[in-house]
């Protein structure tokens, strides 16, 4: 099939950027959307051009580095699909096709595509984490956990940190990739000593991040390639507020010496 | 010649490890915030080294090219890790657990390392546990095991089809809690183009920031390399499309030895190929072997649909031909079988280069519902590429490049070479011999990053008088030097082909000569069309856009040019090894269409060391020997 493609070009961070249109012929049903780039990028390295700069590395789903808004969705037309998973026989011959980076100032533009998503794994360091040092952990049967709670856990766990409910919020919120985190390790017994700080200091990490606030939207959820539910985001929510409302609390007194 | 000593220690085996933690040198916690360890990659083998060496005191700096040490390829395995718990009850134990790995790498790897890691597998369970990774539970509460490619018992933990992503994410937070505590220097989108040595020891390595092309110099007291394996020389292959063996290759030109190049696992449950513009290719965990049976047509260019093709008339070989272990026979024997198939005309699907992999009988026995809770992403992820429903047709499969059990040498300690070059995971050679077992590589990534590295870093450490050195050295300013010389190089050539069009035609010269069966007159071959490619490569690439500042184009190119250089070292290994071993099969050494292995001639990891450009590399030999184990035929009958 033959395609108008709409690429965003921008040389650098500071640099202004602007839609420029390619088209693209003999692209077959059955390459991946970053193949079609692929075959872009041959074409306008032939043609003594510089290729399009985007991110991507496993192409099966699962890095998390790929990142496209395609005709405005994040990742593209299939739902619980990252762009590397999208296939050309979402589109037609003919077709037009608008591609554009995450947009986010917490996700500044390197080049083209490619955004900077170093703020996710600063909100990571706020608390993303067990405080574990590596030796002398127990048997890791000591500590039993239904399977139900585990699948929930698993299910927020899936996160891949790709950025797309970011880019699909229309207030640039990180709440869902938060959520995820927090949900994930709020599930679990270990997760439990440090289950108030973290909440406390990833959704504060992500507001200093300059990401905006959720308005239930919802178009998180839709966009997830992981399929990640908002209701990681009520158990973030319900979290802090506890947590706010114990660090309000007076701390009881504690014997001196 | 090389000085190959593999260290091991002395006594039985299964104190070996005990008795050399006790013996080995220990720093001072006062002191241990005075070195300063690089790690170099952030994948499995480098997070976990990363977070477990900064725990202990030692001053970390880790590199890696990837936006966030999260994306390292290890997120993609999907299947499992292995430990020898014996939480099922079914026999399983360290010792089995390393002779089923000494075995599976057909009797090609090390056994004092092999042991150790079956030891410390255990350790890596409740190290992931402990940091909340999510592993399958059962209903109880317990831990959920299965049995994986090769393995008789069921020793594998997993979480979903997402065992590797689990099991990064786990190291990766353990490093990001290290950055928060400022005992750990990120360094992202910076690539390491080349190692420095002072003295004969490694001190430093130069980077490139990838944003802005800025090259620079980092000193270090001990380098740590764990940059994964070079699987991409094939251009098509289950890898990551960032995976290179620059970091390695470099080094490797540096004095690091390169052993067992020659080895490389082929995964028999990949997604065929289906065009031209295929840039990868995607494995289907092999757990699905649990519960699929692999079987093409009995006649050739029978092309009916696999739902008309009646039980009578169909070959499940695995099943027929190694009727102990079936559909979970080891990956090298599985995909020969489906090549022979394929060669044979049997194959299925568009261009005949696929087989079968039936899951009707399994969704008859155990419900639909049952198969979809074990595989279903998997089952989506085929339907997506593909176009096709595995519930209600069989999927087709085919093998394809996974994974290279070679890497750089390194002695018991994980030491290469080069005093102070240590390295882990699959850039190593270590532990998997000429093949690899499923659920194998993410246990040893850990292993080595968690519980080897950590310590014997600080027995070199303890034990090595190192003079102080900074990026002021000459050294640092020689290798910078050489680094900006290559990169203007490719800038300067502005020839006629795209980078990738000499990365695809390296990748058919090696799947061709030097894949899934070799010979002698295909190695000679594509010794002569390597070097006419390395000499066009530098003649004729174009590189557009410039060296300050995002440019992938300039990023590929040197990887490209170390993957052609290496390449044909692996091309020039196989030639050597006149025999058929692992994922090494020569077709002049089989006894009835089974590998035969040569004992008495190559029973020796072959370590090349680099004897400087256009000459031709030293083959050093470390021999193996086998005290613990009967150097046996291996069967799967």
């Amino acid at each position: 099939m033959k395609l108008t493609l709409n690429v965003w070009r921008q040389p650098a961070s500071q640099a202004p950027g602007k839609l420029e249109t390619y088209t693209l012929d003999g692209v077959g049903p059955d390459m991946s959307f970053l193949e079609m780039f692929d075959m872009l990028n041959e074409q306008l390295t032939l043609e003594g051009k510089e290729p399009v700069a985007f991110s991507h590395d496993c192409r099966e789903g699962i890095c998390g580095s790929c990142a496209m808004m395609i005709n405005g969705q994040a990742h593209g037309p299939w739902k619980g699909a990252a762009t590397c998973q999208l296939h050309m026989r979402a589109f037609k011959d003919g077709d037009i096709i608008t591609v554009e980076p995450w947009r986010a100032s917490p996700f500044p533009v390197v080049k083209d595509l490619v955004v900077n998503r170093g703020s996710f794994d600063r909100i990571i360091q706020a608390g993303g984490y067990i405080s574990v040092n590596t030796g002398g952990a127990r048997d890791a049967n000591e500590i039993l956990i239904g399977k139900d709670v585990l699948d929930e856990a698993m299910d927020s766990a899936a996160c891949i940190g790709c950025g797309a409910c970011v880019a699909a919020c229309p207030n640039a919120s990180a709440s869902l990739f938060t959520g995820a985190k927090i949900s994930h390790l709020g599930h679990l017994p270990q997760g439990q000593p440090e289950r108030d700080k973290r909440a406390l200091a990833m959704v504060e990490q992500m507001d200093l991040e300059g990401f905006g606030h959720c308005t239930l939207a919802g178009e998180c959820q839709e966009a997830c390639p992981k399929e990640i539910s908002i209701d990681v985001i009520k158990r973030m929510n319900r979290d802090y507020l506890v947590a706010s409302a114990k660090r309000q609390e007076p701390r009881a007194a504690v014997g001196s010496g | 010649m090389l000085d190959l000593n593999p260290k091991i220690p002395s006594g039985p085996l299964e104190s070996k490890w005990d008795q050399h933690k006790f013996s080995m040198k220990l720093v001072n916690p006062a002191n241990k915030r005075k070195h300063h360890v690089i790690v170099v990659g952030a994948g499995l083998a480098g997070a976990s080294a990363a977070a477990t060496m900064s725990e202990l005191g030692y001053n970390v700096s880790c590199f890696v090219f990837h936006d966030s040490p999260r994306r390292a390829h290890s997120i993609a395995a999907q299947g499992g890790i292995n430990a020898a718990k014996n939480y099922q009850n079914d026999g399983d134990s360290v010792r089995r657990l390393f002779y089923d790995t000494i075995k599976g790498g057909d009797f090609r790897a090390r056994e004092a390392n092999v042991y150790r890691l079956a030891q410390v597998s255990v350790n890596i369970i409740d190290q992931c546990v402990a940091q909340g990774v999510p592993f399958a539970r059962e209903y109880g509460g317990l831990l959920a095991n299965r049995s994986f490619g090769g393995a008789q018992v069921s020793r594998t933990f997993y979480a979903r089809g997402q065992t590797g992503q689990q099991l990064l994410l786990g190291a990766y937070s353990a490093l990001e809690k290290q950055v928060a505590a400022k005992k750990v220097q990120m360094h992202t989108f910076e690539e390491m183009l080349d190692l420095v040595v002072v003295d004969g020891h490694a001190r430093g390595i130069v980077t490139r920031n990838l944003l802005t092309g800025k090259i620079t110099s980092h000193a270090a007291d001990a380098v740590v390399l764990a940059t994964g394996g070079y699987g991409n020389v094939f251009y098509l292959s289950t890898n990551a499309m960032y995976s290179n063996v620059t970091a390695s290759w470099r080094a490797h030109k540096k004095g690091a030895a390169f052993a067992n190049p020659c080895y490389t696992q082929i995964h028999p449950t990949c997604i065929p190929v289906h065009g031209e513009h295929q840039s990868k290719l995607t494995l289907m965990s092999e757990s699905l072997r649990n519960d699929g049976r692999i079987w093409v047509p009995l006649k050739r260019g029978d092309n009916r649909p696999p739902a008309q093709i009646p039980e009578a008339e169909r070959d499940y070989f695995l099943e027929r031909k190694y009727p102990s272990f079936g559909n979970l026979a080891p990956r090298d024997i599985a995909s020969r079988a489906a090549k022979e198939a394929c060669d044979d005309g049997r194959g299925v699907g568009p261009g005949g280069l696929g087989v079968y992999l039936d899951f009707a009988e399994s969704i008859k026995r155990l419900g639909r519902q049952t198969i979809a809770e074990r595989y279903g992403n998997l089952f989506d992820m085929y339907q997506r590429i593909t176009d096709e429903n595995p519930y209600e047709q069989p999927m087709r499969i085919y093998p394809a490049v996974h994974y290279t059990m070679g890497g750089l040498w390194v002695d018991y300690n994980l030491m290469s070479t080069v005093p102070g070059l240590h390295v882990a995971g699959e850039a190593n050679f270590s532990d998997h011999g000429a093949n690899r077992l499923g659920a194998s590589a993410l246990m040893q990534g850990l292993a080595d990053g968690y519980f080897v590295l950590p310590y014997t870093i600080g027995d070199y450490l303890a034990g090595t008088k190192l003079p102080k050195v900074d990026t002021s050295h000459a050294a640092f300013a020689e290798a910078e030097g050489a680094v900006r010389a290559q990169q203007n190089k490719f800038l300067s050539i502005k020839g006629k082909r795209t980078v990738d069009s000499f990365h695809k035609e390296l990748g058919k010269i090696m799947w061709e000569y030097c894949g899934m069966a070799r010979d002698r007159a295909g190695l000679t071959k594509a010794l002569e069309l390597i070097p006419q490619l390395k000499e066009e490569f530098w003649s004729n690439v174009n590189v557009p856009g410039s060296g300050d500042s995002l440019n992938q184009s300039l990023e590929k190119a040197g990887r490209v040019a170390d993957f052609i250089e290496l390449g044909e070292l692996m091309c020039r290994d196989a030639l050597n090894r006149e025999e058929s071993c692992g994922g090494h099969f020569r077709t002049e050494y089989q006894e009835e269409g089974e590998a035969k292995r040569n004992d008495d001639d190559y029973a020796y990891v072959a370590a090349w060391e680099y004897a400087g450009e256009g000459k031709t590399p030293i083959l050093n030999k470390e021999p193996l020997v086998y005290e613990n184990v009967h150097l046996s035929t291996r069967s799967y009958k």
